[in-house]
């Protein structure tokens, strides 16, 4: 057999081996090692921290090629990048950059606002943000590579990543017990593709890794998404953002990797100084929440 | 027989699957204590910076050295197969090197085949995994993937080599009792390699 690039098991396989792990966003060089040597499993190369795109408004797009690579050429470990939803070229040039994920974020401002990317297209694996199943597998069926709750980015609130999780954890096991003939019907409600229902039904997961993503900002919270059976974490604006990013950091890494253990998490939870801060969900203006945008 | 598989970061779940289906006991391992009572240890693949850290941090690294030392086998894949190494090849100072255990006189280049768009699945002929074959897995080749994958430069006297890759680098190795695979056998269905690591643990 020839070698074989780009399948959906190299695609998955990457995901695979970020498992139990924190992927943490990034802005520069500097912040990319201090990510590095506090453990991060992968860094995610931004422009701006979500919780400034936020701030500033405006429509936000994918970052600059020259700070994308500013960030590739500063850490030896996998390096992400967000593509607007459904913008096809932003995603060709990340693909042409050579960065080893694009994650098609509701981050930044749709460029569709009916069609995701047809991410088959491409050899580079994606990641994809979901609020419930039918979500999620229309991504896969697209063919993301991962998947992760879309919380409600730039927060430092926990509360919408632990609905998003809930729901497709939740509709996970419900689907598990339903009668052959009942997952016809299921996929018609939830519109999600009919091969992928059933796959899912027998396996009693999705068949891509699938982490927690949105408003977390402590330890606990990276714990508590672990608990509730996420593969991994997230972390936006909660490293950069708070008062000693580097100590954060290595502390939401030891949590993910000893989350059942509530003495270590106790004990790395130490003396942080400030958490980001917080913003209540409900003051939100609808208009503004980032986690309804996704087809 | 108990198998340890180190549960700091990675594909550890994908192991522990297969040495269950494999009738054997399979622990998560994140603190030395885990070690105790062990036949084997299993360095799964994911980040090597990562689990180097975390391994500093929660002071693994001698208990495992004293493992090897006490003729337990070890089983490094992708990552592992880094930790496991003597020495990092390849170009130097760009991002942080991982610890290392120092185990296998290997000389190990990180992300040796580029980067994700890069990543491969080859068959491998392993002729060593006829010892473990049933007849009808005999002389069938191995199915690799590669995901951001190590290579071995350099091997020592004591290294016997199981794979290469097209007659080039060496992708597969063994050490006495310990292994290591640049690829992620516990990635497909394939259970020869994990059979092979149990024949040299018991």
């Amino acid at each position: 057999m020839e070698k074989e690039t780009g399948t959906e098991t190299v695609k998955r396989g990457l995901a695979q081996m970020l498992k139990g792990g924190v992927i943490m966003d990034v802005t520069n060089a500097e912040q990319a090692r201090i990510a590095e040597e506090a453990g991060a499993c992968a860094v995610m190369a931004l422009e701006r921290v979500p919780a400034d795109i936020r701030a500033q408004g405006g429509v936000a797009r994918m970052a600059a090629p020259e700070k994308i690579l500013e960030i590739m050429e500063a850490v030896t470990i996998p390096v992400m990048a967000k593509c607007r939803i459904g913008h096809f070229v932003e995603a060709q040039v990340l693909e042409a950059l050579g960065v080893d994920f694009i994650d098609e974020s509701e981050v930044l401002t749709p460029a569709d606002e009916e069609h995701h990317v047809d991410k088959h297209a491409f050899k580079v694996p994606f990641v994809c943000g979901c609020r419930n199943l039918g979500e999620a597998l229309r991504r896969i069926g697209e063919g993301a590579a991962m998947i992760r709750t879309k919380g409600e980015a730039g927060t430092g609130n926990v509360v919408e990543a632990v609905r998003h999780a809930r729901a497709v954890l939740g509709e996970i096991r419900r689907l598990t017990t339903m009668a052959p003939e009942e997952l016809m019907s299921y996929a018609k409600e939830i519109g999600a593709p009919y091969e992928l229902v059933c796959e899912v039904a027998k396996l009693g997961r999705l068949p891509v890794v699938n982490f927690a993503a949105g408003g977390i900002a402590t330890p606990a919270d990276a714990a508590l998404m672990m608990q509730l059976g996420m593969d991994g974490v997230f972390v936006g604006s909660g490293i950069f953002k708070s008062a000693d990013p580097a100590r954060r950091a290595k502390a939401i890494v030891e949590a993910v990797t000893h989350y059942n253990d509530p003495m270590i998490i106790a004990e790395v939870s130490k003396g942080l100084g400030e958490a980001m801060p917080g913003l209540e969900i409900a003051a939100i203006p609808t208009e503004e929440r980032l986690a309804v945008r996704g087809w | 027989m108990r198998i340890g598989v180190l549960a700091l970061q990675g594909a550890f779940i994908e192991h522990i699957h297969i040495l269950r289906g494999l009738g054997v006991e399979a622990v998560e391992v994140r603190l030395p204590e885990h070690l105790d009572r062990l036949d084997g240890l299993i360095i799964p693949g994911g980040e090597s910076t990562t689990i180097g850290k975390l391994a500093v941090q929660y002071g693994l690294l001698e208990p495992i050295r004293d493992m090897a030392s006490a003729g337990k086998a070890i089983w490094g894949t992708c990552a592992g197969l880094i930790l496991l190494a003597r020495k990092l090849s390849g170009p130097r100072g760009k991002g942080a090197d991982p610890p290392l255990l120092e185990l296998m006189d290997i000389t190990v280049a990180r992300n040796a085949f580029g980067r994700q768009v890069d990543s491969f699945e080859v068959d491998l002929a392993i002729p060593a995994l006829d010892a473990v074959s049933s007849p009808a897995e005999a002389g069938r080749p191995f199915h690799a993937v590669f995901i951001r994958a190590p290579r071995i430069e350099v091997v020592g006297p004591e290294i016997e080599v199981l794979a290469r890759l097209d007659e080039g680098p060496v992708v597969a190795a063994r050490q006495d009792h310990l292994l290591t695979t640049a690829f992620h056998p516990e990635l497909t269905t394939d259970t020869r390699f994990h059979r092979y690591f149990l024949a040299l643990a018991g």
